[in-house]
């Protein structure tokens, strides 16, 4: 004797939209990407618990300053006392720039405070000293 | 259609760095704004070459200026921290000061120039 089912359920997973979805998501990406990505110079960071991340990469302009004192903008070794100029004409493109100063932990507060007095200098106030994240 | 969308979305997806900038934010001072304070508002926190803290004119480990910082705070929410460092201090001494302040949630930090 046979059995047959009376109602035949349709198993199919509507791909008729799929286009959009991706659409979507290709949008969000292209968005959200900033290409322009520096290497900077090779450093380690120092490390912190109570850090912030920093809200939009567009409003962010990257210091790097390594061990021994050389501070590097945009992959260009820039002499410390020139470091106002540079900021100053980043900061009058964009006045809501953030400065991510990255220097390595070994880094002498002595260069540290130079390059932050350059920055008063040029007006550029909202600093965010780089560090990683440590595990409580 | 589909495809070509695909391709670009991998294309992105793949090119896509997500945003590591992380870490201690601080507000400096403007040029020409250096303001004077009641000294009763500020405590100083001396870090020398080495590494040690002095808060006070008292010597600290690191670990307890927050603690301590804490409770000046509860005593008077006005009060000004006012971190001093040595020019051959490094800068992960440095951090870790800055975060112990934040952690006690000092919302009025001032960074000195180092003298020496």
């Amino acid at each position: 004797m046979k059995f047959r089912a009376k109602t035949e359920v349709k198993s199919e997973i509507p791909t008729a939209s799929m286009p959009d979805i991706i659409f979507m998501l290709l949008v969000f990406f292209m968005v959200t990407t900033v290409l322009r990505e520096f290497e900077g110079l090779q450093l380690i960071l120092p490390s912190a618990t109570k850090i912030e991340k920093l809200e939009f990469k567009r409003n962010t302009a990257h210091v790097w300053v390594s061990k021994a004192g050389l501070v590097s903008i945009d992959d260009k070794r820039v002499p410390v006392p020139n470091i106002r100029h540079v900021i100053y004409a980043k900061i009058a493109e964009n006045p809501r720039l953030t400065i991510s100063l990255k220097a390595d932990r070994d880094t002498h507060m002595k260069t540290i405070m130079d390059v932050q007095q350059e920055f008063r200098h040029a007006n550029a106030l909202k600093v965010n000293y780089a560090a990683l994240s440590r595990g409580n | 259609m589909a495809d070509i969308a695909f391709l670009l979305l991998v294309f992105f997806l793949v090119t896509t760095t997500i945003s590591m900038d992380k870490g201690i934010g601080q507000l400096l001072p403007a040029i020409g704004e250096e303001l004077e304070v009641n000294p009763k508002n500020i405590t100083k926190v001396l870090v020398n070459a080495t590494g040690q803290i002095l808060l006070d004119e008292e010597l600290i480990p690191l670990n307890q200026l927050r603690g301590r910082i804490k409770n000046m705070l509860a005593q008077n929410d006005r009060l000004i921290v006012s971190v001093k460092t040595h020019s051959q201090t490094k800068h992960q001494v440095y951090i870790d000061v800055l975060d112990q302040l934040k952690q006690a949630g000092a919302p009025r930090i001032s960074i000195a120039e180092p003298d020496f």
